[in-house]
């Protein structure tokens, strides 16, 4: 049962690297599973936790934060923040009973289509196995 | 009231429609709350179909226009000013991106038409709350700022001042010239570097509009594209250049010798010194940290005999105030430090010697006059070996990259060598030779068959001296056979590194390096001369290794680049910026802590942003606990809902 399951992904995107990244893999025709709804945001630095718990209790399966590399920034050093606030965030997780595997940071710059296919192909193949979030979800 | 939204799905021939129903895309979503009209065409950038766009605005009195297509990156502006000539704002007009992000990675259609539905609906909800926005308009300083007097910041200076505009240019030497200065000859045509670079120095010198600072430092940039304020710090020189006479009595009578950095310590200077004769300004500098002092008791020698009474020991540092709207960037290189490089004995035998000393030695102006001579033993060398790569491309040990001039710069110098030393033999050790510019690979070409110059392929282990001979260990991985060298003068190539005030600099003007300390370009191949902050450009080697052709060239380009803001009445600036709701914000400060810009201040218990400095990034948002701060159409809220929606959720 679990491992037909399709789990829901939202990616927060950056504009100027991951989300110009996932453009590229659109334009080189690099398929990857369509289980990913992207939302560009400025920065991976402007990614509130908030979103990420909001996207949880909203029902989504997996999320991905995917900015540019370090020292890349569009903004000088917004990612450093997003890092650390991400990686805050991660070890959290369990403590409110969630895998922290449902949520991934990466590092896509407008270049790299290839590496943006697989880090969706990789993290719809980790989420499969766990299944539907209910943890964090909100029954309506 | 609620917006009426009118969403246009496209079908990009079959780019979208092969994989997108973009039928059941415009149904779904003209079911959708909010949405009034949905509709679907074959190209919607064409003319037809932006004209379908700005009919319907107008029939159905739109208040909003979502977009589905390709990425923002392409037809985002095209949108917006169709929007815009239907009478709407730019920032009711959003795009959803259903190509690249979609259909061209997809080939299932019914999930992807599924995903294209949800990625619509999400752009449909965060443009509900998206506010009319007008760009902030700034006023411009027409004057620009160059840092360094090389040849890059010299041809900047004066593409600049040609036009018009008021250049202020900083070097921190006591005269401009940069490292061009110190060359011989240029490759690939062997012209005189000093005769084709002093009537630029003196037409920077009697500039009207070129105000020169020399022997000064920028310390401190504030403010934002268009109008900087600049302090510069002008270092004392203790001689007053307009009462000095160039009569040269100090020099003579100077009792202290200390290496001349002009000759990269080939020979001697006194303690009050001229760099070199064409200097501009053409004036004297004392060197306070070698000279003992005017106090008689001391010496004041120099004093004594200055006719003009040019020397003044009370001068003091100043720092003097400018205003400009741009700021290039000019600061060039340095040499890769000798102490990285024992194994070749650099630094510990007098003749090994560098690329730029072995220039001086060239220069007819140079310490030998010309002469090609041993500093050691002032003896001709009659064996030579160049080492190429000397710190560069050794991402073990020293630089990964690659100097981009010491191919060029060492097959004239092997070539110069021939023409002074006839009888002499000169060996290149290489990796590879990288020749791509006009003429260059000619060059090389004409230096190994005309001059008889060895090439040899592969890389040198040691250097060391054995009875007054330079013995050069290496490897010639074509033949495949060690080689060894008696050799009497052995000259490195070494890698440029950014110039040792580089990063102090990029600090103080909050512009970007790349991992090696170049400074960093907006983008490597369409914005080759911006830095990543607005109105800060870059010229030179400031940016990455270059020849002499490419840093005109580069420098050209920047000029340019200033122009380009400084021809306009006024600047327009993204409105998308941080706004403060002030009965949440406890004034903290975290945010004005996070932020890269500087762009946030605490004025009366309460974060203020500066909206011409804000960029939108949004750490700052992402950083407040009470939601306080939040970027102009991209609140917290209407990320909420884009989830909610992009989630199959409850609206």
């Amino acid at each position: 049962m679990n491992s037909e399951h399709e789990p829901r992904i939202v990616a927060f995107l950056c504009k100027w690297c991951s989300s110009a990244g996932s453009d590229m893999a659109g334009v080189s025709r690099l398929e990857y599973p369509p289980n990913v709804i992207p939302i560009t945001v400025m920065c991976s630095g402007s990614v509130s936790p908030l979103y990420i718990l909001s996207a949880f209790n909203l029902g989504a399966d997996g999320v991905l934060v995917s900015g540019c590399h370090p020292g890349d920034c569009h903004y000088i050093k917004g990612n450093m923040y997003a890092r650390r606030r991400m990686a805050l965030l991660k070890e959290l997780l369990p403590y409110i009973g969630l895998e922290p595997e449902r949520f991934q940071m990466s590092w896509v710059s407008a270049a790299e289509g290839l590496k943006f296919t697989q880090i969706i192909k990789e993290f719809v193949e980790q989420l499969k196995p766990l299944g539907p979030q209910t943890q964090l979800r909100r029954y309506l | 009231m609620r917006k009426k939204i009118g969403v246009f799905v496209c079908h990009c021939g079959i780019n979208i429609a092969g994989t997108v129903d973009v039928k059941r895309v415009a149904h779904e979503l003209s079911e959708f709350p909010g949405v009034s009209y949905a509709v679907d065409y074959v190209y919607m950038c064409s003319d037809p179909g932006q004209n379908l766009i700005i009919e319907t605005i107008r029939d159905k009195k739109l208040d909003g226009v979502v977009v589905a297509c390709c990425s923002p990156n392409l037809h985002e502006s095209t949108f917006r000013r169709a929007a815009q000539s239907a009478g709407l704002n730019a920032f009711e007009c959003e795009i959803a991106n259903i190509r690249e992000q979609c259909s061209w990675v997809h080939k299932e259609k019914e999930k992807a038409t599924d995903k294209a539905i949800k990625i619509t609906r999400g752009i449909v909800e965060k443009l509900r709350w998206n506010e009319p926005l007008q760009p902030i308009k700034v006023p411009v300083t027409k004057r620009a700022l160059i840092i360094g007097g090389g040849i890059a910041g010299i041809q900047a200076a004066l593409d600049l001042a040609n036009s018009d505009i008021e250049v202020v240019l900083v070097e921190r030497n006591p005269s401009i010239g940069g490292h061009m200065i110190q060359l011989s000859e240029t490759f690939p045509t062997l012209d005189c570097s000093q005769c084709i670079l002093t009537p630029k120095m003196v037409e920077v010198s009697k500039h009207p509009k070129i105000k020169l600072y020399t022997y000064s430092e920028v310390q401190e940039v504030s403010g934002y594209v268009g109008n900087f304020q600049v302090k510069i710090l002008k270092k004392p020189r203790y001689v007053d250049p307009d009462k000095c006479t160039l009569c040269d009595e100090c020099t003579q009578i100077c009792p202290v010798v200390v290496p001349n950095e002009f000759d990269l310590g080939l020979t001697g200077r006194k303690a009050i010194y001229i760099p070199f004769p064409q200097a501009i300004p053409a004036t004297y500098t004392l060197d306070i940290e070698a000279c003992p002092g005017i106090l008689p008791i001391a010496c004041g020698k120099c004093w004594d005999v200055c006719e003009p009474h040019a020397i003044n020991f009370d001068m003091k540092p100043e720092v003097v105030e400018e205003k400009v709207g741009t700021i290039v960037v000019a600061t060039g290189y340095d040499l890769y430090d000798k102490k990285y490089m024992a194994e070749y004995g650099y630094g510990k035998y007098p003749d090994v010697l560098d690329g730029l000393q072995f220039e001086r030695l060239l220069s007819a102006s140079g310490p030998t006059r010309g002469k090609i001579l041993r500093p050691s033993d002032h003896k001709e060398p009659k064996e030579i070996v160049f080492i190429q790569c000397a710190g560069s491309r050794d991402p073990e040990l020293h630089n990964k990259y690659c100097s981009k001039i010491c191919c060029m710069y060492t097959a004239k110098h092997a070539k110069l060598y021939k023409h002074h030393v006839p009888d002499g033999q000169a060996y290149v050790f290489y990796i590879d030779i990288r020749a791509g510019g006009k003429g260059y690979e000619e060059f090389v070409t004409r230096t190994m068959e005309d001059e008889g110059v060895l090439y040899l392929r592969g890389k040198v282990s040691k250097v060391f001296e054995e009875n007054g001979k330079l013995v050069v260990w290496g490897v010639d991985t074509l033949a495949g056979q060690d080689i060894e060298i008696r050799a009497d003068m052995v000259v490195l190539a070494m890698a440029i590194r950014p110039s040792s005030g580089a990063e102090k600099l990029a600090k103080i003007l909050k512009a970007a390096q790349d991992t090696d300390g170049f400074f960093a370009e907006a983008h490597p191949k369409l914005r080759p001369v911006e830095s990543l902050t607005a109105g800060i450009f870059l010229a030179g080697v400031a940016q990455a290794p270059k020849d002499i052709p490419d840093t005109v060239a580069q420098a050209g380009g920047a000029a340019i680049k200033v122009m380009s803001i400084l021809s306009q009445p006024e600047l327009l600036h993204s409105p998308l910026v941080a706004q403060v709701n002030e009965p949440l914000c406890t004034g903290c400060g975290m945010c004005i802590e996070v932020c890269p810009f500087t762009a946030l201040t605490l004025k009366e218990g309460k974060a203020e942003v500066n909206e011409v400095l804000c960029e939108g990034c949004g750490t700052c948002a992402a950083t407040c606990l009470r939601s306080a701060i939040e970027v102009r159409n991209l609140t917290h809220l209407q990320v909420h809902d884009m989830l909610s929606v992009c989630l199959g959720g409850l609206k």
